[in-house]
């Protein structure tokens, strides 16, 4: 059977990973490359880089760090943060990257991924969604939440499966942080709305909370950051807890 | 040995180039037919959409290249469904190595089938000291059904084959580059043949 995937995201800035990391094992916790080797032989199914930087040199510093993680690990990753372009899709997926995460640029731009889709396949095309609550009505937001869009949430989510997105990541940014669990309501109606899988995000805490996610919010993936950064979750003790719970993983 | 991987324009070849470097050996890049002719193994790979995957082919002369061969050639997802004899993808003809159409799964289930499935049914070198259930890196919408080639079964919707095998031809739905030591094993193995 297809199993539920646990993905761990590390934030990048400059080509280092930012948040203090607690892997006190680490000669260098500040190195992506390391970190998602130690992810990867903890059974992580998947890994999520996202490139916070923005100076000038960015895009040469990322392109280095997707060679050194392709050449290392040997599990799909995603590269996401300020891809606007085909062009910038292009050389991250010619350096090694398996999926690109758009955004922002989708929002503004969604042609692109139509382009995105067309040029590459779907299959490397995820649209990250960050959506909150406004009047009970989940819109989606940008930059990080703090700018609200005309857009509804579903509809976004429906527009770009047919413009050709392969996966959804959804993050809710009223549950982003608080690691109160996941928005397991709207994860479940996103889930029943599209047909292509859908990423949650936002509001890990516990073990629990992913039993939900997978449970009640039907998601096909869960991702996390800081439970994963500080050790307060391990994947190996994840994934069994999710076995217990009758949940199909990898181990 | 001389590894050649067929570089027509589609899809992630370096990941493949990577995982070959891994296991020590080194792969060079090529659409040249002589150089292909004269490596001891092939990889076919391939991402992204089958008709204009198989047009890029048809341009080069590297679809009536590819079924000649005569050393190992091993294709990779999309390069497994062109393989065979025709994708419902772009309703598209493929290279007839393998005798089987190559069909989308239906709405029923989440299209495209991402993440981590099980093989099954494994009869062939290529899984020596491969366990029956492990588990393999997949992103595919369209499938090969059941049939006498195939060398590995998984189940998604329905059983299907998900690695088929005639004579030197060997291919696999699942990306063994991507498919973390299992699938390095499988990469290792294909380069012994």
């Amino acid at each position: 059977m297809l199993t539920k995937r646990i993905i761990p995201c590390l934030d990048i800035k400059n080509g280092r990973t930012v948040k203090g990391v607690n892997f006190v094992d680490l000669r260098d916790a500040g190195d992506p490359v390391e970190l998602a080797k130690i992810y990867s032989d903890e059974g992580a199914d998947e890994l999520v880089f996202l490139d916070i930087s923005a100076t000038e040199e960015r895009r040469k510093t990322l392109v280095d760090l997707v060679r050194k993680v392709a050449s290392t690990i040997n599990i799909p990753f995603t590269v996401g943060g300020g891809i606007s372009s085909v062009e910038d899709v292009e050389i991250l997926l010619q350096n090694g990257a398996d999926k690109v995460s758009i955004n922002s640029s989708a929002v503004k731009n969604p042609q692109l991924i139509n382009d995105l889709a067309q040029k590459f396949g779907s299959q490397c095309v995820v649209v990250a969604i960050d959506a909150k609550q406004i009047d009970r009505e989940w819109v989606v937001h940008l930059v990080g939440g703090k700018v609200p869009t005309e857009r509804s949430l579903f509809d976004w989510a429906k527009e770009v499966e047919q413009r050709g997105a392969g996966e959804i990541l959804f993050t809710s940014m009223d549950n982003d942080g608080t690691k109160n669990g996941f928005a397991n309501e709207a994860l479940a109606k996103l889930s029943k709305l599209v047909n292509i899988p859908i990423i949650a995000s936002g509001g890990a805490g516990n073990i629990q909370h992913f039993v939900d996610a997978f449970q009640e919010g039907k998601a096909d993936a869960a991702l996390a950051a800081s439970v994963f950064h500080f050790k307060e979750i391990e994947i190996k003790t994840l994934k069994k807890e999710l076995k217990n719970n009758n949940i199909e993983v990898r181990i | 040995m001389k590894i050649v991987i067929i570089n027509y324009g589609a899809g992630n070849i370096q990941s493949i180039m990577f995982a070959i470097e891994r296991l020590g050996y080194k792969a060079v890049l090529s659409s040249n037919s002589e150089e292909i002719k004269a490596a001891d193994k092939v990889i076919f790979p391939g991402v992204g959409e089958a008709s204009s995957a198989m047009k890029k082919l048809i341009e080069s002369g590297l679809d009536t290249l590819i079924p000649t061969l005569k050393q190992p050639v091993l294709g990779i997802c999309l390069g497994m469904q062109l393989m065979c004899k025709s994708s419902e993808e772009g309703n598209t003809k493929g290279l007839s190595i393998f005798d089987v159409d190559v069909v989308k799964f239906t709405n029923k289930v989440k299209v495209p089938q991402m993440g981590w499935n099980q093989i099954y049914h494994l009869k062939s070198p290529l899984f020596d000291g491969i366990s029956e259930k492990e588990y393999m890196y997949l992103v595919h919408s369209f499938y090969a059904p059941l049939c006498n080639e195939a060398i590995a079964t998984t189940n998604y919707e329905l059983e299907y084959a998900s690695a088929l095998q005639k004579n030197n031809f060997y291919g696999t739905q699942f990306h063994p580059e991507k498919s973390s030591a299992i699938g390095e094993q499988i990469l290792a193995n294909f380069l012994k043949l």
